[in-house]
């Protein structure tokens, strides 16, 4: 009898602790604390877009197209942001074609062309740290060397290239993780049917890599796109001016770019002004979630096991 | 095989393998291409070595000591009181702090261990998408949302103060911290995990006493780098923490601050005065380069624990 009881009470305990001990509330807790925090985190954006949508309301609403095609003026019945928006796609454009081939470049460099030599292993560690220089550190060095030492002055073509230069590390370390991706094998399949690095590149690491690099190359462009504290230090107009021109008329001009115009009417205390630039908001966040949207699908898209 | 043996008498010799000189060339060019194109970035970090040394160094020869321990931070005025921009930046960042590491660990606790596959698929792209909201935008937001909804409805505080700005960084550095922590505890191996649970140990336990302290380093590496993006930040103490044109030595976070990023924009904006006044464009470069050292020294620190996770595993 005795020993039958001993054997059910151990049972018993077994089966407590398999199931947890009843009823766990602790880790209800911790699993509702860690979602909340998630939830916060993700509540915010929803409440930052309809913040900003309700806030633009008046604008979008009574004068959509009139918004797009003025300029910024002092009076905001009449003001719009076609110059921040020929700025901003100049800009990006610049950024383009200065950031991608040479980050493309040093990317294949570094891990299709260069051996582990100490001067591979320095550059690979000064563009990790490239990246973590803060934006406003290129600033300085754009008025420093562009504006100021290159004698460009407060234009849009300095602008350009400082964010080209600010973008560059990020397009070499997206660019590099996409070509590590690609296997081993697929090289030496070139290059056992006699082709050169050159031609093995070319014909077999790019076309794989594509999708990673291009990927990588439209999220800098939208980081570029969204940037404003290095402009401000290389002259982004955060006023009015009346100049507008087709992009190659804006390189030798003051300039202004959509981040820069939202900086410019968010100073305002009016209401008038804050609806401005909520509706300056809605086009840039427009440009950005839609260009991050679409690197989220196409990674999913071409993200392939080897 | 036969159609081999047959033509042995006329085999390849090496010179056949061999490249042509045309092809040779053409190679060696497109190297050299690429190597120039890869050291380009010395010229960059060279280029900004340079500059704020430089002009920092300027400073330090030419202003006056008396100077740099005064009531506030006025460049315009000649008045450059080091701690209150300094002191300015790490109230900021330490309200950040506060707001981003229950925020992003929680959130990277319950992406790697608690999310299912799916719900994984659709959270992850959406934190991604609040990683990429300029700061500009989270600037307006803290003045038109965050500061009259949240801190002056709770305390007794002017629409611009350094709580609001705080908290708007604390949002946009969140998302980094809790990809960075969420890659490091993804990074623990499974047949922990699974010793963890064949010794009857709850989900609970597994992660906080198992996954967390394997995960520890990357873990601290990701908050170092999200107190270096807040002390690098810039847009949004420009536009909610006040303080435009100078301030005075502050540490109440309900009031307006300084910060060095902010002080820099306020010099930059009129660029005419920077180059005016007697040494306001060098206090530029001067904030510049303190500001470089520290983000500098803080991604070292956060490189070096990344390193040592990935060591371990």
């Amino acid at each position: 009898m005795a020993a039958q009881s001993e054997a059910l009470s151990a049972r018993d305990l077994v089966a407590r602790r398999l199931q947890g001990g009843g009823s766990d509330w602790r880790s209800w807790v911790l699993e509702g604390a860690l979602l909340l925090s998630l939830l916060v985190a993700i509540g915010i954006l929803f409440v930052l877009v309809s913040d900003v949508l309700m806030k633009a309301f008046p604008v979008l609403v009574e004068r959509p197209l009139d918004f797009l095609t003025s300029t910024v003026s002092a009076r905001a019945e009449r003001a719009g942001i076609i110059q921040a928006i020929i700025g901003s796609v100049t800009i990006t454009l610049i950024v383009a074609a200065l950031a991608i081939p040479i980050g493309v470049g040093a990317a294949i460099y570094l891990e299709e062309y260069a051996r582990d030599s100490r001067l591979s292993r320095f550059i690979r560690t000064n563009i990790r740290n490239l990246a973590g220089v803060p934006a406003i550190v290129y600033g300085l060095l754009g008025l420093a060397v562009f504006s100021t030492a290159l004698g460009l002055g407060s234009v849009l073509l300095a602008g350009g290239l400082t964010l080209a230069v600010l973008v560059l590390p990020i397009v070499v370390i997206t660019t590099s993780e996409a070509l590590i991706a690609v296997p081993t094998s697929i090289r030496e399949a070139a290059f056992g049917v006699g082709a050169t690095r050159w031609e093995t590149i070319r014909s077999h690491v790019l076309p794989y890599a594509a999708p990673g690099i291009f990927t990588g190359t439209i999220l800098s462009l939208g980081r570029a796109f969204g940037e404003t504290a290095p402009l401000l230090m290389v002259g982004a107009i955060a006023g009015t001016f009346s100049f507008v021109g087709a992009p190659w008329e804006q390189l030798g001009e003051g300039y202004t770019t959509l981040p820069t115009i939202v900086y410019h009417w968010a100073g305002y205390p009016q209401a008038e002004f804050r609806a401005l630039g909520a509706a300056a908001i809605v086009v840039l966040l427009g440009v950005i979630l839609l260009v991050n949207a679409t690197a989220i699908v196409l990674r999913n898209r071409y993200d392939r096991k080897w | 095989m036969t159609a081999h043996t047959a033509s042995r008498p006329n085999a390849l010799t090496p010179a056949d393998l061999q490249i042509g000189a045309g092809r040779r060339r053409r190679e060696r060019a497109i190297g050299a291409l690429f190597l120039a194109a890869a050291a380009s970035s010395i010229v960059i970090s060279a280029a900004i070595i340079i500059t704020l040394a430089g002009n920092a160094l300027n400073f330090v020869v030419q202003v006056d000591p008396g100077k740099l321990v005064t009531d506030g931070w006025f460049p315009r005025r000649g008045l450059y009181d080091l701690a209150t921009p300094i002191v300015g930046t790490l109230v900021i960042s330490g309200i950040a702090m506060a707001v981003a590491t229950p925020l992003g660990i929680g959130a990277g606790i319950y992406l790697s261990e608690y999310a299912g596959r799916r719900s994984r698929k659709i959270l992850k792209p959406i934190i991604e998408l609040l990683a990429s909201i300029p700061s500009v935008v989270l600037g307006f937001f803290a003045l038109a949302w965050i500061s009259p909804n949240i801190v002056q409805a709770l305390f007794d505080a002017p629409l611009f103060n350094m709580l609001a700005a705080g908290i708007a960084v604390g949002i946009l550095i969140t998302p980094l911290v809790a990809s960075v922590a969420e890659d490091a505890m993804h990074a623990v191996p499974e047949y922990l995990r699974e010793a963890s649970y064949g010794l009857g140990a709850r989900r609970r336990t597994t992660s906080i006493q198992v996954v967390v302290p394997a995960a520890v380093s990357g873990i601290v590496a990701a908050l170092i780098l999200g107190v270096s993006r807040a002390i690098g930040e810039t847009m949004i103490v420009s536009m909610v923490a006040g303080a435009t044109g100078g301030s005075l030595f502050n540490l109440n976070p309900l009031d307006q601050g300084q910060t060095m990023t902010a002080a820099m924009t306020a010099l930059a904006i009129g660029s005419d005065q920077v180059r005016g006044a007697a040494l306001t464009f060098e206090s530029l470069y001067f904030l510049g380069f303190l500001l470089f050292l520290m983000t500098f020294g803080l991604n070292l620190i956060s490189d070096a624990f990344v390193r040592r996770v990935r060591r371990k595993y």
